[in-house]
């Protein structure tokens, strides 16, 4: 079976669920990214800005202190490495080349981490786009850098104040947007979710992650890996690096979702390991959701995995068993973070860590002699203030700093 | 009985039908029975009684804040059900608006059948476009409720005419880009979009999104077989100090729009 069908549904999952109003707005949509992949100007262009302006190829980085310490070789895919530090520029790239074609002259988004929020202003910026972003309240604070970075960057940033105060929240506010500007307004959605052709759509921007990966895992050890992990959030990443490698069977794929204080707590974001299926933001996928098809509000640490839903196709390849998806604890990711901050000196995004994580208990699984493919999707940064707080570092590191320094019989 | 039976009759008066909505368990399970027995009792026709919903994606401040409310007074989809009955008891047609998710997990067939038992006539449904209707087409047919689908001034004609082409009852004609919110102004392309419909089927047509006076009901009701009012009646209960002051206000805004949607056709004799 091939998916998604020209409506845009894995199996049962996916579809339109939207009102009205944007339909037209997804048609032309959809007929413009039809036309975009077989045609040779568009590909050119989004290729060229990809090398020359986003830094692609992103290297592929044999981890090997990072191995030793969890017992199986990890190459990581450097999608952190990318022009403003996450793998979401890919997909914004293709969007706002699109915008461009269709005439559209506004940007609209939603964001959670704030690393889609960069990426859309700073198309934005670099098409000459009028630019406004959604965040919710919760993670305009927990996320103030990229909030920052945003503005810099000419764009409006929208603190949402309704509901969860998350990424959840944006989203809807930034549907209101849409179904009112719809005119001369592109809603570049961040990950594989909402209505068709996004989930398809935003797959085939950032597959270029697997294309690359793939070539270079088998430059690199002469076949192919035993898994490819990343972290799952609307499941972007996850789409991008998995998508090259569903036909190879002997390959795994294991999505990380963010399992907070637990799943048995309820208080998580894991939406594959602990949701239903049901629709929310215009696809039928799973979602976290109460008895009443009321959405439950999500909770982890990371504010880009902080969301009840999930792509359509990664509920597809879940019921399907393609892929293996499990959920990665606050404080399970907390800890691979430090592992790779310490074995590596690369600070990932905590959104990362969770694939981090989620890598170990593959290696355990997997074994010694087995090469562990690992989406390494953004950099830490904008969490540093986040995880000095984890780790308590900032009121110690000022006291003890100075204090060693001063001392006379050091 | 279908809702579009209160559209024919409201046609043998020469007047628009006249469509009020609440969400069920705002501002409390009770209020809202009572607010929307005093729009029934000053001269709604249709009362649509929404469906509380997490994440309300085309609708404005004042009913998502009705919402709000509404779920946070613990209002669940079996509230719904009852609301309809009570109101269904006064001889109003009753239709439900909702979201499509609760339903889903409810179970479309069960939700027909135990809305068809509470006297429910339809359901509009805001975010589901015939394409993704195959449960509910079923299930509605199973169960004989309408189906409400809406239109929009972006549908092109050939989607106006697959869309209608499903609908049973009436048409919901959203006569705005955007989301739900009284308007100072209604609507210019409402009339346009009012005859494209027409073209396409002899249902009635409803127009909404955006009327909150007399005045423009009957603006309205000169090229609409229906005025559809939700946030503008939402707003007079969140302004109200007390859910009897509400309803009381509730009944005298529905008095005014009732009144509005047989000015305009007796002004045109
Ligand atoms: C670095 C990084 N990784 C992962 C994610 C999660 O999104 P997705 O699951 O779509 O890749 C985010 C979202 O903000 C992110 O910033």
């Amino acid at each position: 079976m091939s998916v998604p069908d020209s409506a845009g549904r894995f199996g049962p999952y996916g579809g339109r669920y939207v009102p009205e109003a944007l339909v037209a707005a997804l048609d032309e949509l959809t007929a413009a990214y039809e036309k975009a992949m077989t045609d040779e100007d568009f590909q050119g262009e989004f290729h060229r800005l990809l090398r020359d302006y986003a830094g692609r190829p992103s290297l592929l980085y044999d981890a090997t202190r990072l191995s030793a310490e969890i017992g199986a070789r990890v190459l990581l895919k450097r999608e952190d490495l990318n022009h403003t530090g996450a793998h979401k520029i890919n997909n914004v790239l293709g969007q706002a080349l699109l915008t461009q074609r269709m005439g559209k002259s506004r940007v609209i988004a939603e964001t959670g981490a704030g690393q889609h929020g960069v990426a859309t202003a700073t198309a934005a910026a670099l098409f000459g786009l009028e630019c406004v972003v959604y965040m919710g309240e919760v993670d305009t604070e927990r996320q103030a850098l990229n909030v920052a970075r945003m503005r810099l960057l000419g764009a409006t940033v929208v603190p949402v104040t309704s509901g969860s105060r998350t990424l959840k929240d944006a989203m809807n506010e930034a549907f209101r947007d849409w179904v009112t500007n719809v005119d001369d307004t592109h809603y570049v959605i961040g990950s594989v979710g909402g209505p068709h052709p996004f989930p398809v759509m935003v797959r085939d921007f950032a597959s270029v992650i697997g294309v690359e990966a793939r070539e270079q895992c088998l430059g690199l050890l002469g076949r192919l890996p035993d898994a490819v992990i990343a972290c799952v959030g609307g499941g972007s990443n996850a789409m991008g690096i998995f998508h090259s490698f569903i036909a190879d069977e002997s390959v795994r794929l294991f999505g990380f979702e963010a399992g907070g204080e637990g799943v048995e707590t309820g208080r998580h974001a894991a939406t594959l390991t602990g949701g239903s299926p049901g629709v929310l933001h215009g696809a039928r996928s799973y979602v976290l959701q109460d008895d009443d098809g009321q959405t439950l509000e999500s909770h982890s640490i990371s504010a880009g995995l902080d969301y009840p839903g999930v792509g359509p196709e990664h509920a597809w390849l879940h019921d399907t068993g393609r892929a293996t998806y499990a959920s990665v604890t606050d404080a399970e990711a907390m800890a691979a973070f430090e592992l790779l901050c310490r074995t590596e000196g690369i600070i990932p995004a905590i959104e990362t860590a969770h694939a981090l994580a989620g890598a170990q208990r593959v290696a355990s699984e997997l074994g010694s002699d087995a090469v562990l493919l690992v989406n390494l999707s953004g950099r830490g940064d904008k969490d540093v203030a986040t995880a000095g707080r984890w780790f308590g570092l900032l009121g110690e590191a000022d006291a003890e700093g100075p204090g060693e320094n001063l001392n006379p019989d050091a | 009985m279908s809702s579009g039976a209160a559209f024919v009759r409201a046609r043998g008066e020469d007047r628009a039908a006249l469509v009020g909505y609440l969400p069920a368990g705002f501002p409390s399970y009770d209020g809202c029975v009572a607010a929307l027995r005093a729009m029934v009792a000053a001269g709604v026709d249709i009362v649509e009684v929404g469906l509380p919903y997490s994440d309300p994606v085309i609708d404005g401040p004042t009913i998502q804040a009705a919402a709000d409310v509404a779920l946070r007074n613990g209002t669940r989809t079996t509230d719904v059900l009852r609301t309809v009955e009570a109101v269904a008891a006064t001889g109003a047609a009753v239709v439900v608006m909702t979201y499509w998710n609760p339903v889903l997990r409810y179970g479309p067939e069960r939700f027909a059948r135990d809305l068809r038992a509470a006297g429910g006539q339809g359901l509009i449904t805001p975010d589901l476009i015939p394409e993704e209707a195959g449960e509910w087409l079923t299930a509605s047919d199973d169960n004989g409720l309408d189906r409400i689908f809406l239109v929009a001034p972006s549908s092109g004609d050939g989607r106006i005419a697959s869309t209608v082409a499903e609908c049973r009852g009436w048409v919901y004609a959203a006569s705005t880009m955007g989301v739900t919110g009284a308007r100072d102004a209604t609507s210019a392309v409402a009339p346009a979009l009012v005859d494209r419909v027409r073209a396409a089927t002899d249902l009635p047509v409803g127009v909404g999104l955006g009327v909150s006076n007399g005045a423009q009901a009957a603006e309205v009701a000169a090229y609409a077989d229906g005025v559809i009012v939700g946030s503008a009646f939402v707003r007079r209960l969140l302004d109200a100090d007390s859910e009897q002051a509400g309803a009381t206000s509730v009944g005298e805004l529905a008095g005014e729009l009732a009144a509005g949607v047989r000015r305009q056709r007796s002004d045109r004799r």
